[in-house]
């Protein structure tokens, strides 16, 4: 056992720290689930294996010729930018969760050596998850191509501490730049726009460049063969290391030490200043304008009122419900382009609108039903039960309209009835993402938005499936075929099923 | 003593409310009309759950409960309509401001507007928070939130005022200007019954006092009544809430 206050003690601390987080996100903090989850991990460890098998196996005997290398190469940054997104959701998280911050800088243990394991401890978690969900493609290239596939762990774990030490820097670069009140928000933003800006990029491209949605597409393209480096450059080192090159994997491996060690030694110390300063951000005064006065309104009104101003006034959560819109734009680049030449891309459209739709109204029915930061108030306000709900169902519905209806009206001008069935489609799955987050309700806070997923995963499968269903439904109306009435049926079942198995007091 | 003649702020009777234990077992309570009633017991004895079904916010098992003689379990929004509900958390929205705070309880309750805002500003005034009406409540103190909490509890003029430990982690300051508040309502004929831990502020401020214990209400009187009941006449409210809450224990 090591000794209280050395960085082996404070390593084991921060690791018993991260199991209990872990076990508490994924049971929801019930132990009983455990079992129950562990099921479900190895039945979604199986179907991930299966997933993979067709999507990578066909790559397993590549040779390390310059386009293999080009393709790693890419798949490898792609999954980079995910994991620095991660690692700096992981780094916000720790400077503004004060928890046991206060303990820590009141004990005689130094705050670097602190700070140090805690950098080190997001860097470990990073890689930790990354190597998880990497392994249904490492196992099955492995399987199909041989052991030397699996050095690719070895890379991927080298990413992930890489990413935590770039997002370390860049957050507290942030601190520096924009103070502690901002960075949050931008921090998350910046985050989010990175994990998806690579993704949509390459579907950017791939639109412009050859018309379909396809990530890999533009990495094959014969333009980027001919002027990429030469296959011994030292650019592609880490995918020759994914493909086994033990040489490689032992410079990515060594380099990606010394990059997180580096970080650790420059940041652990500004890391450590900027997490309190972060603690003090709560006492900051916001002077709102001086309204005219009081307005008379009715209860429904001053509700639906009341979950706008929140939402605005809450550019973190705007951030987070809104994000989903990002994965809009290589859609609407799509209905772009066949607006200006055929228009027959406007099936793909339609439903990636309302799954969207169905995903935002589901974020926002979550805050404004179970993320009632006042629900004593409201329950013991001289108002039915039914006239609240329904206050806050309609509060859901506008917002969402809100946001959809430029996307709709902007369909309309290349087809008018893909146009209502987008609608249509946007007001039922945002009504059955309502319906379900109204079954599955639990009294929480806003600040737990992010958990919200694991306060009932069957609310949350519910709520995926019916979206599914209702943009499965949209796209096969819009291409004016009656199979729609399956996925639709499949959505509407969904939704009784919910019903049924509902909590009785919801 | 309160006149027995005068009308009844609130009446329960046989009062049950069972989760793994009975919380509350077949209470009787009956508080009148501009009275200040404190209800007292050892943590767990089920006064914060008495409290939450007077307020409606917990449907009993069994029992009635009368506010203003309204049945407050067949007509629960008539009853809400009169009664106002504070705890020891206040809960209020961190990115609204007072001002906006105290519109949206007066929307809530059907206030006319023009009324509210008089009263709002009033209770902003009294309360000490009118230089911080147009702040976001998120960078108040435990004390200004709880302030806040309680002018949206008072906007509206309620007739029954139920408070759970509502001086709960308040400076000397911001308690008094609460107490303050308080005794002015009851002076203008509001009824107040409150749960507190700090037995001085019932001693002070009650009229009369329950005090609770297992569910049951074990005694109930003014502090000289009590006092007498244990046969303790000189001793502090501290002296008799012990030696009351400890005979139920004894005796089981």
């Amino acid at each position: 056992m090591s000794s209280p206050g050395t960085l082996t003690w404070l390593a084991g601390h921060e690791l018993r720290l991260s199991w209990r987080d872990w076990l508490s996100l994924m049971t929801a903090g019930r132990r009983h689930r455990a079992r129950t989850v562990t099921i479900a991990l190895i039945v979604f460890a199986v179907f991930m294996h299966l997933l993979a098998w067709p999507m990578v196996g066909p790559y397993a005997a590549a040779a390390a010729d310059k386009a293999t290398l080009i393709v790693v190469t890419g798949c490898l940054l792609l999954s980079w930018s995910l994991l620095l997104s991660q690692a700096m959701e992981s780094v916000t998280r720790a400077f503004y969760t004060r928890s046991d911050l206060d303990l820590i800088l009141a004990s005689p243990v130094s705050a670097r050596k602190v700070f140090s394991v805690r950098i080190a401890r997001i860097a470990g978690s990073v890689a930790l998850i990354a190597m998880l969900l990497a392994s249904p493609f490492i196992n099955v290239l492995a399987v199909l191509g041989g052991g030397q596939w699996l050095a690719a762990y070895g890379v991927v774990a080298a990413m992930g501490a890489v990413a935590a030490a770039f997002a370390v820097a860049l957050t507290v670069a942030l601190f520096r730049m924009i103070g502690p009140k901002r960075t949050r928000l931008i921090a998350q933003i910046v985050a989010a726009v990175i994990g998806a800006s690579f993704v949509i990029g390459l579907q950017v491209v791939a639109i412009l460049s050859y018309g379909s949605l396809s990530r890999i597409a533009p990495l094959q393209s014969e333009w980027l063969i001919a002027n990429a480096p030469d296959a011994g450059s030292i650019w592609w080192w880490p995918a020759r290391a994914a493909l086994g090159d033990a040489g490689a994997l032992a410079i990515v491996a060594a380099l990606s030490v010394a990059i997180l060690g580096a970080a650790i030694a420059a940041f652990s110390v500004r890391f450590g200043e900027h997490a309190t300063a972060a603690a003090g951000i709560s006492n900051t005064v916001v002077r709102q304008h001086r309204s005219r006065g009081f307005r008379g309104r009715s209860p429904g009104s001053v509700l639906r009122h009341k979950e706008w101003t929140l939402l605005i006034r809450d550019p973190w959560l705007v951030s987070q419900t809104l994000m989903q819109i990002l994965y809009l734009l290589p859609p609407a680049l799509m209905l772009w382009l066949s607006f200006r030449e055929s228009g027959t891309a406007l099936v793909v459209v339609v439903p990636v609108i309302v799954m969207a739709a169905g995903q935002l109204a589901g974020g926002l029915a979550w805050l404004s039903i179970s993320g009632e930061d006042a629900p004593d108030l409201v329950a013991t306000a001289p108002v039915t039960a039914r006239r609240i709900v329904w206050a806050k169902v309609e509060a859901v519905i506008g917002s969402t309209a809100f946001v959809f209806a430029p996307l709709v009206a902007a369909l309309a001008f290349a087809s008018l009835a893909a146009a209502i069935v987008c609608g249509v489609g946007v007001l039922i799955a945002a009504a059955s993402a309502t319906h379900i987050q109204l079954c599955f309700r639990v009294q929480a806070k806003r600040s737990q938005f992010r958990r919200r997923q694991t306060s009932s995963r069957v609310a949350t499968f519910a709520e995926a499936f019916s979206s599914i269903g209702w943009a499965g439904a949209s796209a096969l109306v819009a291409s004016g075929s009656w199979l729609a009435l399956f996925p639709a049926l499949i959505a509407l079942g969904v939704l009784a099923g919910v019903r049924a198995i509902a909590p009785r007091n919801n | 003593m309160i006149q027995p003649n005068r009308p009844i702020a609130l009446g329960t009777r046989g009062l049950c409310k069972r989760y793994d234990r009975p919380a509350v077992d077949h209470l009787d309570l009956t508080i009148y009309g501009g009275e200040f009633y404190s209800l007292l017991g050892p943590n767990g004895a089920g006064k914060t759950t008495t409290l939450r079904m007077v307020a409606g916010l917990l449907r009993p098992d069994a029992g009635s409960i009368a506010i203003d003689g309204i049945d407050a379990l067949a007509d629960p929004v008539a009853a809400k309509q009169i009664t106002a509900w504070l705890s020891d958390e206040p809960m209020i929205y961190d990115k609204l401001t007072p001002f906006e705070y105290l519109e949206f309880v007066a929307g809530l309750w059907r206030i006319d507007a023009a009324a509210a805002e008089r009263s709002a500003n009033e209770l902003l005034d009294w309360l000490g928070l009118a230089p911080h009406v147009h702040e976001r409540c998120e960078g108040f103190s435990k004390g200004m939130r709880q302030k806040v909490a309680l002018a949206g509890a008072l906007v509206h003029d309620p007739k029954l005022i139920i408070l759970d430990e509502p001086l709960t982690g308040l400076d000397a300051g911001s308690a008094r200007q609460v107490k303050n508040v308080l005794k002015e309502r009851v002076r203008a004929g509001g009824t107040v019954i409150m749960t507190t831990h700090i037995l001085e502020v019932a001693e002070r401020m009650a009229d009369r006092i329950g005090v609770i214990a297992h569910g049951r209400l074990i005694a109930e009187g003014t502090l000289d009544e009590l006092r007498h009941k244990t046969g303790q006449g000189a001793t502090s409210l501290e002296d008799t809430f012990l030696t009351l809450v400890a005979e139920p224990v004894a005796a089981e």
